[in-house]
């Protein structure tokens, strides 16, 4: 038997493997039980009430997709009342992920979200800040310390810090996030990108830019979740290009504490089952009693080379 | 990701499972027809649902979502589902490689079905294109219920209109119309849809498949005050009503336009509420 709990900060999960926000649903119940999962992330809430992007909305390519969906939401009332029922008879935590413009507008949707039923709250913040013209809070070292540290102020819950890629140093605004009390870190949101329809002289997608994700990405993703595990002692939960247990290994061996499995749930809803029994199976083929003891696991060649000698 | 290899059934209603491919063949120079063993889709399916077909990766064809496909018949006493589609780009092409003996991963029962049940005596389809698939099974359910349904069907030329002989088995009454012959103008189908509804109790109305053909059926629905539906496309991501990629624009009910997902709040919409493009 593998011990396949993790703990992420105060919180204890059954297994490493949970969704990335926004890429699971009421649907994924039809398919799989929800029990099985670490946790149950939700897709991000915002304080306004928001119809997304226009149409068309995503793009695929061989190994990934182009999507530009832009949070519709039905407003905080809306997922306490229809959306968060649907999740809470399982014995799964779940994550609430949220949203604003402002550091003010975090502050208050994280309190009115603190309701039984929801275990953490996750910051995504790679919106835009409409009080620095727009531009995203990740993509601001101080910006997203100012969101965390507020987040602490208005709930008592853990907080995840979501990071966004769209940044060169991207260990910089995990210190930052760090020091500002982020209980884990997220790592990492949708590289933006953009597509043309060359036959129609048109941009290929409603919002022109929108966020680039799937296994194309992982070899990017993975290496900031590695530059942010050597930068910080807080817990961080890889997402990025996921779709086998192979690669949820990679991020775990890199520092992660557990794994989030976006865009592959589309394509295969039950993967992360696949990924759940492909960690627990490697385990046991390694001898490894703990699923804990891969975080940070990897060593260096030369280290490899020595214990080989030995 | 081998262990899929061994999916054919599953506790929950909605599923992905590996089903032998029992025929893949050409019915005309567009469309094939094709039948799979599915016993989990057949047993769960309704008419107007979908599959999300994982069509194979084939040299530099490399479809990477997978691709929705109305269900042409739902045959619950041999487990098995069938399709009726078009080659139009990537994930079709390969998809029309398969060979009877090698097998397709399919995601589903998925999507809201038709609601006639309760609401229908006589079911006016007006179908044109992919739309013909789509409408097919709604004859054979409302068939069992004691529901009658013409179908008024749409095509290029006689060789387009695929699902007439199943249409007939089914006890449809079938009216053909195609660009060929010069019968398929909206003006025409006009004429048949007013005489269905003034003279034979047509009272539920069915589209899928041509926009123009939709206008049609919304103004008449109007006129007439009969309810109807439409079933509609749009490309999808999860088809799962996770990922919002398939969403098109609706009226709300309290005015306005609202963003809908296709593969959840659909693909089956009530006829008034759609947009027409
Ligand atoms: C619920 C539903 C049921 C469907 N049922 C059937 C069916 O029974 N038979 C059938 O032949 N087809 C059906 N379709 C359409 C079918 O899914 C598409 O033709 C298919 O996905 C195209 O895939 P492809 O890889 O071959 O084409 P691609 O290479 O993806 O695209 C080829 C061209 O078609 C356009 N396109 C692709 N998909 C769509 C779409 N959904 N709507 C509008 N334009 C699109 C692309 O923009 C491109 O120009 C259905 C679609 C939906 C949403
Ligand atoms: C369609 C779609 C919607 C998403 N919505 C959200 C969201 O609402 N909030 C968020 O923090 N991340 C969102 N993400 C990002 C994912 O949670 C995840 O971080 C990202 O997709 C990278 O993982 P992947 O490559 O496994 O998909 C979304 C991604 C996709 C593809």
């Amino acid at each position: 038997m593998v011990d396949m709990r993790v703990r992420i900060g105060s919180i204890e999960l059954k297994n490493p493997v949970m969704p990335g926000s926004g890429t699971m649903g009421e649907g994924l119940a039809h398919v799989m039980d929800l029990n099985r999962i670490g946790a149950i992330v939700t897709k991000t809430i915002t304080p306004d009430k928001r119809e997304g992007c226009p149409p068309p909305r995503m793009v695929e390519y061989r190994d990934g997709s182009l999507m530009a969906i832009g949070i519709p939401c039905k407003g905080p009332d809306y997922y306490i009342d229809e959306i968060l029922p649907h999740y809470r008879e399982y014995g799964t935590p779940v994550v609430c992920s949220v949203s604003a413009p402002s550091v003010e507008a975090f502050g208050n949707l994280a309190a009115k979200l603190s309701v039984p039923g929801v275990s953490v709250i996750e910051a995504n913040i790679s919106c835009p800040n409409l009080e620095e013209d727009g531009r995203a809070f990740g993509m601001d070292a101080e910006a997203s310390a100012r969101v965390i540290r507020r987040l602490k102020e208005m709930t008592d819950r853990p907080v995840w810090a979501k990071l966004t890629p769209n940044i060169t140093d991207i260990a910089a605004v995990a210190q930052a996030v760090e020091a500002a009390g982020a209980d884990a870190i997220t790592c990492a949101n949708a590289m933006l990108g953009m597509a043309v329809d060359v036959e129609s002289f048109q941009p290929a997608l409603g919002n022109i830019t929108g966020g680039m994700t799937g296994p194309c990405m992982r070899p990017v993703i993975l290496r900031m979740a590695w530059q942010v595990a050597r930068a910080v002692k807080i817990p961080i939960i890889g997402s990025g290009g996921m779709a086998s247990a192979n690669d949820a290994l990679e991020y775990l061996m890199v520092g992660c504490s557990a794994v989030q499995i976006g865009t592959v749930n589309f394509i295969h809803p039950t993967a992360m089952l696949d990924v759940i029994e492909g960690i627990e199976a490697f385990c046991r083929r390694k001898g490894i009693a703990r699923v804990s003891e891969l975080t940070g696991a990897m060593r260096s060649r030369k280290e490899y080379r020595e214990q080989q000698a030995a | 990701m081998d262990s899929r290899t061994q999916l054919t059934s599953s506790p929950f209603p909605v599923a992905e499972t590996v089903c032998p491919v029992l025929k893949n063949d050409w019915v005309n120079d567009l469309y094939k027809h094709l039948i799979v063993e599915a016993p989990h889709g057949a047993a769960h399916s309704e008419p107007g649902q979908f599959f999300h077909l994982l069509c194979p990766t084939i040299g530099d064809k490399a479809p990477f979502y997978r691709r929705p496909m109305s269900i042409y018949r739902i045959d619950k006493a041999q487990g098995r589902l069938e399709f009726l589609y078009k080659i139009v780009g990537t994930g079709t092409a390969t998809l029309a490689q398969l060979e009877a003996g090698e097998t397709l991963n399919i995601l589903g029962p998925l999507g809201r079905r038709f609601d006639f049940a309760k609401r229908a005596r006589h079911i006016v389809q007006v179908a044109r294109g992919v739309g013909l698939a789509t409408l097919a099974p709604v004859a054979e359910a409302a068939g069992k219920l004691g529901i009658r349904t013409t179908a008024v069907l749409s095509a290029r030329t006689p060789r387009h209109l695929m699902s007439v002989e199943y249409l007939r088995s089914m006890n449809a009454e079938v009216i053909t119309v195609t660009d060929s012959e010069g019968t398929s103008d909206v003006a025409a189908v006009e004429r048949i849809v007013r005489r269905l509804i003034e003279k034979e109790g047509g009272d539920f109305l069915v589209t899928c498949g041509s926009n123009r053909l939709l206008q049609l059926v919304q103004r008449l629905g109007r006129e007439y005050g009969i309810a109807g539906e439409v079933a509609l496309e749009q490309h999808m991501g999860c088809g799962n009503g996770m990922c919002f990629a398939c969403v098109r624009e609706f009226h709300a009910p309290e005015g306005g336009i609202t963003y809908r997902r296709v593969c959840w709040e659909g693909p089956v919409f009530d006829i008034q509420e759609a947009v027409s493009w």
